[in-house]
């Protein structure tokens, strides 16, 4: 499980994760969240400088099989992109969460990281949907 | 009936498949595997060697009787009279309507014993539909439980079955059926798929059918055989342009409409849905169904609208207002798929990024007038446009 999920990292119910690290924190999908998908084949990621608040669509992911919205775990302004992941989205599957990591943003609201999943709440989480 | 609707229903294969890292989901109301080791992975491994599909689902109806051929004749648009014994063809049953009731093979055993493989999503309405239609002159039975089936796909597939048997499987011609033994057991095998590869489809008894695929997977393992699931086999037959029920025809459509006009035939004899074929084809078809291909980074999936070319130019300042914006004047048209919702002039029925091709494909109901190959149309990827050109035949043909 510690592979699948790592403890560091922080998680959402829509299967984001994010890596803290100061006032920034790294974005991406879980392992859950790929092995659903299946393969996937395109990644649609936000611009460098975007802003956005927790909850909204910050890209879309799509699949051989199907598309699924990516929804900021947190609220600030997007600071890199993994740029990589455009002609490579088998990264994603291949390794979610270091080649797969998707955006880095600057945190706007610290007060929001206490609402986002521990890898063990994460994990709890994960085995409820059957896997 | 409706009882078995509820829970879902499992192929004596299924502890195979969860044993073998296959991830179960329920599909037309059986327990299935949509993926093993990915569905690129299986869908590669089919095109270059050898793979095993599940499809104990699919439903079998039998006619029987010295007017077997009849009564098959009345629910199928193509002629039946001209199968002969092992011999089978692909062909639509229709409503009154032209609608289509199911896409089938049906295949001759012997001139008083048929039999027509359905969709498992049909396989209810379809025998229900068969037994009323024909069943005052053939016994119709449906025998969908007496079998399981596997079809073994892939270059490598006939040499994969070629060590479990003494019948001359090559010389076996493309959908051809026999009947003999493979790895000890009693079978069917027919050289037909879903795939756009070389291969059969084995039908066993469902007791046989867990040594069956154990004996498959010995066999092809030379080869780098695999399972592969649902997942590969609806990319697989999409690049092949064949037709999925439910997506790409319906009981809305006619096989006209779907470009499947050489199983229609008009002189077969008096079919259900005959009349109304004739009419239409006599009046020409206000749409058709297209294979497109999008070269740029979008991927269109079922129910997605296809606008008009020019709809890009009024397409400001967001892809989604130019959606409202090319709606308006337009929306005299039917909201009904699969002719689109207000605005488009289509629909998208079904759509993939092609694991064999690396780009994006589909298809599609375009007004007729649109449906040239070479017309450019959009597809409105979630509030993206993305250009589309139509293409004609198969996305992907086996090398000869």
């Amino acid at each position: 499980m510690s592979d699948a999920y790592p403890a560091e990292l922080l998680y959402t119910k829509d299967h984001e994760w994010a890596r803290v690290e100061g006032p920034a924190a790294t974005i991406g999908i879980t392992r859950f969240a790929v092995d659903q998908l299946g393969d996937i084949t395109m990644v649609e990621l936000p611009k460098e400088g975007a802003t956005f608040k927790r909850g909204d669509v910050i890209g879309t992911v799509e699949s051989v099989k199907a598309v699924s919205d990516i929804y900021a775990p947190l609220s600030g302004k997007v600071v890199k992109v993994n740029d990589v992941l455009e002609n490579s989205p088998e990264y994603l599957n291949q390794d979610p969460y270091d080649e797969g990591w998707m955006i880095q943003i600057e945190l706007s609201d610290q007060a929001e990281l206490k609402d986002l999943m521990d890898a063990t709440a994460y994990v709890a989480l994960v085995e409820e949907h059957g896997e | 009936m409706a009882y078995s609707r509820v829970v879902p229903r499992s192929t004596p294969l299924l502890d195979i498949h969860k044993s073998s890292g296959g991830r179960i989901v329920e599909f037309a109301g059986w327990l299935m595997p949509v993926q093993y080791s990915g569905i690129i992975d299986e869908h590669k491994t089919v095109r270059t060697a050898v793979g095993l599909f599940d499809v104990s689902h699919m439903g079998e109806v039998f006619f029987a009787g010295p007017r077997a051929v009849e009564a098959v004749q009345r629910v199928v648009t193509t002629e039946v009279g001209r199968l002969r014994d092992g011999e089978a063809v692909y062909t639509v049953i229709c409503r009154p309507t032209g609608g289509i009731v199911d896409d089938c093979i049906v295949y001759r055993r012997r001139q008083d014993q048929l039999f027509i493989v359905v969709n498992a999503s049909n396989e209810v309405k379809d025998y229900t539909w068969l037994a009323e239609n024909a069943g005052g002159i053939a016994r119709v039975t449906n025998r969908s439980a007496d079998f399981a089936l596997i079809a073994v796909q892939g270059p490598k597939a006939v040499a994969t079955l070629c060590k479990l048997t003494k019948l001359d499987l090559p010389a076996v011609k493309y959908f051809g059926l026999v009947d003999g033994e493979i790895a000890g057991m009693k079978v069917t095998a027919a050289r037909t798929g879903y795939t756009g590869e070389d291969g059969f489809e084995v039908f066993t008894s469902p007791v046989d059918a867990p040594k069956m695929w154990g004996a498959l997977m010995e066999a092809g393992k030379e080869f780098g055989v695999k399972p592969a699931g649902l997942g590969a086999r609806d990319t697989l037959r999409l690049e092949a342009r064949m037709c999925l029920y439910g997506n790409d025809i319906t009981d809305e459509t006619t096989p006209l409409e779907a470009g499947l006009n050489w199983v229609v035939k008009l002189d077969a004899g008096d079919f259900i849905g005959r009349e109304a074929l004739q009419k239409q084809k006599a009046g020409g078809v206000r749409r058709k169904l297209v294979g497109f291909v999008i070269r740029e980074r979008a991927i269109a999936r079922h129910g997605y609208p296809i606008l008009a070319p020019e709809a890009a130019r009024r397409a400001a300042p967001s892809a989604a207002e130019g959606v409202r914006g090319a709606a308006e004047g337009r929306s005299e048209r039917s909201e009904r798929a699969p002719d689109g919702p207000p605005g488009s002039i289509g629909v998208v029925t079904s759509g993939t990024s092609s694991p064999t091709l690396g780009y994006s494909i589909g298809m599609g109901y375009v007004p007729t007038e649109l449906s040239q190959p070479g017309q450019k149309i959009l597809c409105d990827c979630r509030g993206k446009l993305a250009s589309a050109e139509i293409v004609k035949g198969p996305f992907y043909k086996r090398p000869a």
